[in-house]
């Protein structure tokens, strides 16, 4: 399998009135072709920052400051805006977590589809009108050649979602990034789109990017994981060997939160403490102030480690390394 | 919509009545025409018989209904001073303010929207702080101060532009028009930047404030990240949506327009209704400020219906609750 896209070392800062804030500070990961990749971490661990640096969309004044983006080999921090927006919604597509806000409210869905279907293919109007219902169906939408005239406004937030889904998915990119599009749905759809998306992207061998808070949600979709805290990622490897044997305090923290994987009669384990402000993580390890293994080590910067191959962690106390 | 519309039109009658009643009343409490109207030379007998052929001598509420009777024929009344149907005079001199009006909202949007954009996509540079700076200025120089200064640099300084009247006119539909000779533009231009000045600051603040509420938005993200070009965005994901509150706004202000033309046609003794009202005020011509002020009110009504008409065009989520 080819690698799809690989992210070395990328730093994203927004320089802001109160210092610099380290959004992303030095994440690294990769995903292949057909792959799932599942980011997970608390709300404000720098999980969308990260998906938008690919994109190349980070909000001023967030810049990228260090680090190389590879798709297919090229590095995307470099590449002018005008080639960047030729993958944009082409080769890379983005859904985002809101579905209420993603369509905009006063243009029709045709117009919002089919502008996207003429930005990358030299088509006619009738032609990219076909392709976007065709997108529809293929989302389970019903009667698509009738929605298509509709405002956004008479979708619920689930059909829209899926609107959302079909236009990313109209030129068949190599990588979605999906940042939490199904956290403001209901449960049980939810579950269907997770497993549409999924379907959709099996099939057309795009490699998938599943931003999340919530471990559960991608337990049984995802390849490969990894755990972003105060904008770095602190463990990463295949997902099945991740939710099994933690490695990093913090994933084993996120495990033992999550019920449905919680051995029976043991009680509900709870992270302490808050997430840190990013302008002002106090220096080392950014867990320490709620890690339960902490010692006077961890005041140093805990460095990138393979305790085994496939698998990354960042910390001087791993889970495996002591109950071993 | 169909009952909507004939709600609409009963609540308009309504109000035409009732305006009737106020301007009717509050006229005659400005003052006695017969004062200034009949010569101090004129005997008892004279005076008598111009009173009563005047109508003057019948109670108000007598006089009301003669009106009110007239009116609902077309009549409202003859100009005491030139003895013409007022409707008339009005009508002869509708032209001049109503091509005047159309023209200082066409310049505020000419100008407004493109310098609010420019203001709302770069609030940090240079002349975007001008322009709002500069928006203040329109809000708060006096008119008939700025008309006046504006004949005193390019009328009377430069010699660019002519500062009285209405120039040379040209005859469309029966009607004489300034828009359509070059002289007449030359002439309509000054009056009609004066008319703008406020409408200007109005759109143009109007326009940046929905720029900067607009562009954070998901949807306008979403828009980029489908890789559309910064056009697109701009003029139609974001133009769009500013445009519900600027066309509202911008209708609504016709009328304001039309009234306020007053101070300006004094200025630039442009011969339109504001100069035959202030010279009927000064005279007490009773039936010509009745008549003017019946006309302000229906143009106000008219506008208001209209609209709303187009606010349900352009804005899809409110023709769905005029249905509902
Ligand atoms: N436009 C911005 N300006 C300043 N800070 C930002 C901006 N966008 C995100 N951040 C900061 O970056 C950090 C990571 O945010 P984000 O990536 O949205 O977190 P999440 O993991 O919940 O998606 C947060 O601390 C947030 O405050
Ligand atoms: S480095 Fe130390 S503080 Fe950080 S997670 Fe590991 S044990 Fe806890
Ligand atoms: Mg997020």
């Amino acid at each position: 399998m080819s690698v799809t896209l690989e992210v070395r070392n990328l730093r994203t800062h927004f320089h802001t009135r109160g210092g610099i804030l380290k959004a992303v500070d030095d994440v690294s990961f990769s995903v292949e072709q057909g792959q799932v990749m599942g980011l997970v971490g608390e709300s404000g661990s720098g999980k969308s920052v990260t998906g938008f640096s690919i994109i190349g969309l980070v909000d001023p004044p967030g810049r990228i400051a260090g680090g190389q983006i590879l798709y297919r080999g090229q590095d995307l921090a470099k590449i002018s805006e005008r080639e960047m927006r030729s993958l944009r919604g082409n080769r890379i597509a983005m859904i985002f977590q809101d579905p209420m806000m993603t369509l905009n409210p006063v243009l029709r869905i045709d117009t919002q589809m089919i502008e996207t279907v003429q930005a990358h293919a030299n088509v006619s109007k009738a032609e990219a009108r076909t392709r976007s219902r065709d997108a529809l169906g293929m989302v389970g939408i019903p009667s698509p050649e009738e929605r298509l005239n509709s405002y956004p406004h008479q979708f619920s937030g689930g059909m829209r979602q899926r609107v959302a889904i079909a236009i990313a998915l109209l030129h068949n990119p190599d990588l979605l990034i999906a940042d939490e599009p199904t956290t403001a749905l209901d449960v049980t759809i939810q579950a269907q789109i997770l497993a549409e998306v999924q379907k959709l992207a099996a099939e057309h061998g795009t490699a998938l990017i599943w931003i999340t808070h919530d471990l559960s949600v991608i337990a049984g979709l995802a390849d490969r994981i990894a755990v972003m805290y105060a904008g770095r990622v602190v463990e990463s490897g295949d997902a099945a060997s991740v939710l099994d044997r933690p490695l990093h305090p913090y994933t084993h923290g996120l495990i033992g939160s999550v019920p449905s994987r919680n051995k029976r009669g043991e009680k509900l384990r709870q992270i302490p403490g808050m997430t840190p402000s990013l302008l002002s993580l106090p220096p080392g390890c950014a867990f320490r102030t709620r890690c339960a293994r902490a010692t006077a080590a961890c005041g140093q910067e805990p460095p990138e480690e393979s305790p085994e191959t496939g698998r990354m962690v960042r910390c001087f106390h791993p889970m495996e390394a002591v109950s071993a | 919509m169909f009952t909507w519309m004939v709600r609409r039109l009963f609540q308009a009658c309504f109000v035409v009545l009732a305006m009737t009643v106020i301007v009717f009343v509050g006229v005659h409490v400005i003052g006695n025409p017969v004062d200034i109207l009949i010569s101090p030379e004129a005997d008892q007998a004279e005076r008598a018989r111009i009173i009563a052929n005047l109508g003057l001598d019948q109670p108000l509420w007598r006089q009301y209904l003669y009106f009110l009777n007239d009116a609902v024929h077309g009549n409202l009344g003859r100009s005491f001073v030139f003895n013409e149907p007022a409707l008339k005079l009005i009508g002869g001199r509708m032209p001049a303010t109503l091509e005047l009006a159309v023209t200082a909202v066409l310049f505020s949007i000419c100008f407004g929207v493109p310098l609010g954009l420019y203001a709302g996509l770069k609030p940090d540079s240079f002349f975007g702080r001008t322009v709002m700076a500069g928006s203040i200025l329109g809000f708060s120089l006096p008119s008939f101060w700025v008309g006046l200064m504006l004949i005193m640099v390019f009328a009377v300084q430069l010699g660019w532009l002519p500062s009285t009247g209405r120039g040379q006119t040209e005859v469309l539909f029966g009607i004489h028009w300034s828009f359509l000779t070059w002289d007449g533009l030359r002439h309509m231009f000054m009056p009609a930047l004066n008319l703008s000045l406020f409408n200007i600051s109005l759109v143009l603040r109007l326009t940046r404030a929905g720029v900067r509420e607009t562009l954070p938005m998901d949807y306008i993200k979403f828009a980029r990240a489908k890789g559309l070009s910064p056009a697109r965005v701009i003029f139609v994901h974001v133009l769009k949506n500013i445009m519900i509150p600027v066309v509202t706004v911008v209708g609504l202000e016709l009328g304001s327009t039309i009234a306020f033309a007053v101070v300006t046609e004094s200025v630039f003794a442009w011969p339109g209704m504001g100069k035959l009202i202030i010279d009927s005020i000064n005279v007490l011509d009773r039936p010509v400020i009745v008549a003017y002020l019946m006309m302000i009110v229906l143009l106000f009504i008219t506008i208001n219906l209209v609209v709303d008409i187009l606010y349900t065009v352009l804005d899809p989520r409110v023709r769905l609750e005029t249905k509902a």
